[in-house]
């Protein structure tokens, strides 16, 4: 049995992540800022098979509440083994590209959000020597593009933050996988037409549940978009910037 | 593609769509327009439909509440689907209380339809094994309706088309198992008058009876079948194992002429001709004997894209026999009948719903490729014996059973109106209630 965080605990593709953890009979704590919401969830979880599920509410808007949060899950739970962090939000783009406002909302909810929670996982986990942070970005890190670069740019900046982050944490036995998730179809994509390309949440849950049971790196879920991302980076940009992407 | 249509794909319906993914969520705000719940759209007619208005998709309310292993019931979200429920509960000893034949419908669904099953003459329908529901309207009330509390709404809700309000979740009893598996016997028959022996032989010591009947034969095949019949295997077999994912699809829309009269004969003679032996024993997986038809994702779509009808009435046992005999005669005749057309007597065992379907009696449901005019011609002529009869057809399966006739065979559909939320209607409601 393991212990397992889960922040943005009701995103979609958390949820299903949790729900496999659930059925194998683990501990799960749950982070949101819902309480109707995440003991809808906890409820749930523990009929699937879940052994215990807590849960705290938290905007993680607020940063300096992730810390003391996170002392006081771990005076609940004792150690944990596994944290996967999926919280986000994504912007209408032309909403975006006028307004600095927004774009800082969604630079601070996307990047630095994952920047401080991460570093307070980090510094707990250095503490307790062994435990695997997932945390999840987008294929959208990959490459700047017209249709959606500024919730790309702060996916690049917790994408770089998470595989920086994994060279700091090996010494100390501490694993990180950045998750890529491509277009999925969860509440956050709901206004979007769907294509052939769109996975469902479960999909990428177990993609999710494998890379960190086999301590992948970086995994794109499904994994073609691997291939559909190495093809967008390597197209020149003088042909790129044409592109309706 | 539109994903909410309704199984038999007739008619095609526009509709906004709105998910609901929380229980304690509100209703969406859809201005003027009517809003209907919409399960996993396994209704085959236009009940789960609302043309140029909006539907509430529910497959995001998915999540069970609690499982009491103990005792036996299990309450959860309105859009958590029976085969998932069967992936929790078999494992556990415990089985659906009835179940439709196909385990891809919503808890919502087989509440709203209050479906029956092939235990209906012991069990009766899914609302006589409801112990609570909350019912969310459109003033923004929510109402813990029991048989109880609140019963009246209770009752309207049961069988009541979507149209009383969302249910959100609900709770209802489970019937335990020792295993996953089925022992059944195959019993050939010829005629309605041997089945109706088979049928009264078998209610006292089977649980589960079903049969298909061969709707294509002529002179000394007439009304030919097979009778099913099944219970629960006794404790000394252990597995409890739960069914797996289908592996079939569909993959396209099939040319109309692929369902001919001819393809339809040569199916039902071959079905009728594969068991040999007047009688065969079997013991089978609980997934095979309830859900034949699950095996093969989106398999409606063999109909091509005018869609199909399914058509189930039930008449009373008095003179019902009669009645079976003309309806299968002229079904023959018309040479339209489909390939798997399945009959039943349903038990006296009172539901609760107001406007349920299942009455003691014969029920019949086959299914007819969309032939246009001949096709509704037919279902008018049938409709005329099937009301002489006493009898009804099933507003799960309708999709266009005249108000004349659907008024008179649901006389307490007045009544069951003054419990309509005011914001909510269907395709199925305004047609069957449009004034002649
Ligand atoms: C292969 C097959 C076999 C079948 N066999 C049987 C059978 O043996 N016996 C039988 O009785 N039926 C049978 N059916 C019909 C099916 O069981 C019913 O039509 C069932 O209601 C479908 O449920 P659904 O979840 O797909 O709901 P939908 O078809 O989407 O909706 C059905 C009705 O339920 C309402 N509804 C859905 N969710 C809610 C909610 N949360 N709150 C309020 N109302 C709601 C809708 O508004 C609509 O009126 C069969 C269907 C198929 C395709
Ligand atoms: N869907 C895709 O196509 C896709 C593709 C690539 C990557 N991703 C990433 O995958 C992750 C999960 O997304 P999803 O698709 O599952 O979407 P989702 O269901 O919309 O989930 C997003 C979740 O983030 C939560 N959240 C946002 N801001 C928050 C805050 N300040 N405090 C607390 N919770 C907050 C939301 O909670 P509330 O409901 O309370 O707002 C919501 O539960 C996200 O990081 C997303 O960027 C998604």
């Amino acid at each position: 049995m393991k212990t397992i965080l889960i922040v943005g605990a009701y995103s979609s593709i958390a949820e299903e992540t949790a729900k496999v953890y659930a059925a194998q009979g683990n501990r799960l704590i749950l982070w949101g800022r819902s309480e109707d919401r995440l003991k809808s969830v906890q409820q749930n979880l523990k009929v699937l098979g879940a052994d215990d599920v807590h849960w705290f509410e938290i905007d993680l808007n607020n940063c300096a509440d992730h810390a003391p949060l996170l002392e006081k899950t771990i005076q609940k739970a004792g150690n944990i083994d596994i944290a996967l962090v999926a919280h986000g939000t994504l912007p209408d783009q032309s909403a975006v590209e006028s307004d600095f406002s927004v774009i800082e909302e969604v630079i601070h909810t996307n990047f630095l959000t994952y920047a401080s929670l991460l570093t307070a996982l980090a510094n707990y986990l250095e503490k307790q020597k062994r435990g695997t942070i997932a945390a999840i970005s987008s294929v959208a890190a990959d490459r700047g593009r017209k249709s959606n670069y500024i919730y790309g740019a702060a996916k690049a900046g917790a994408s770089t933050f998470i595989d920086g982050l994994r060279g700091r944490m090996a010494s100390f036995g501490v694993h990180v996988v950045n998750i890529k998730p491509g277009m999925v179809d969860t509440p956050m994509t709901a206004h979007l037409e769907k294509g052939a390309l769109f996975a469902q949440p479960k999909v990428i849950a177990t993609g999710i549940v494998s890379a960190i049971s086999k301590k992948k790196h970086t995994v794109y879920l499904p994994g073609y978009w691997r291939l559909i991302m190495f093809i967008t980076r390597s197209i020149p940009e003088f042909i790129f910037k044409k592109t309706n992407f | 593609m539109n994903r909410f249509q309704s199984w038999g794909r007739f008619p095609k319906a526009e509709q906004d769509i709105h998910a609901m993914r929380w229980k304690d969520g509100m209703l969406p705000d859809t201005g003027e327009k009517s809003v209907l719940p919409f399960g996993l759209g396994r209704s085959y007619g236009d009940s789960c439909l609302n043309n140029g208005q909006s539907l509430v998709e529910t497959s995001g309310l998915n999540r069970f509440i609690a499982f009491d292993e103990n005792a036996g019931t299990l309450c959860c979200e309105a859009g958590v689907p029976l085969d998932e429920i069967l992936k929790l509960v078999v494992p556990k000893g415990w089985f659906l209380p009835t179940t439709p034949g196909t385990k891809f419908i919503t808890v919502g669904g087989a509440i709203a339809n209050d479906i029956h099953g092939k235990n209906h003459h012991v069990a009766g329908t899914f609302g006589c094994h409801v112990k609570a529901f909350e019912l969310l309207r459109s003033d923004g009330s929510r109402t813990r309706c029991t048989p109880r509390t609140n019963s009246v709404l209770f009752k309207a809700t049961i069988g009541g088309l979507g149209l009383t309000g969302l249910i959100t979740w609900a709770e209802f009893r489970l019937k335990k198992i020792n295993n996953a598996w089925i022992e059944m016997e195959s019993i050939k028959f010829e005629g309605i008058g041997e089945f109706m022996k088979l049928s009264r032989e078998s209610d006292q010591d089977w649980e589960y009876t079903v049969s298909w009947i061969d709707c294509a034969a002529r002179g000394k095949a007439f009304a030919r079948g097979i009778f099913m019949r099944g219970n629960h295997a006794p404790a000394s077999v252990m597995s409890r194992k739960v069914h797996a994912e289908p592996k079939l699809t569909t993959p396209f829309n099939c040319p109309n002429m692929m369902l001919n009269s001819f393809s339809i004969k040569a199916f039902n003679t071959v079905y009728y001709s594969k068991q040999r032996a007047k009688k065969v024993r079997a013991r089978t997986h609980y997934d095979p004997f309830f859900y034949p038809l699950d095996a093969v994702n989106e398999w409606n779509r063999i109909y091509g894209r005018r869609g199909f009808f399914q058509y189930q009435f039930v008449v009373p046992f008095e003179g019902g026999s009669e009645t079976m005999e003309k309806i299968l005669e002229k079904i023959t005749v018309s040479k339209q009948g489909s390939f798997l057309s399945v009959i039943k007597t349903f038990g006296d065992k009172k539901s609760p719903g107001m406007l349920s379907f299942p009455k003691p009696g014969i029920t019949l449901a086959l299914d007819f490729p969309n032939r246009g005019k001949s096709t509704t011609q037919l279902f008018d002529d049938l409709d005329q014996i099937v009301d002489s009869a006493g009898g009804s057809v099933y507003p799960a399966k309708d999709a266009r059973m005249s108000p004349d006739f659907f008024q008179k065979a649901y006389p307490q559909w007045e009544a069951f109106s003054e419990f309509i939320d005011p914001q909510f209607s269907s395709s199925f409601w305004r047609r069957v209630t449009a004034q002649a």
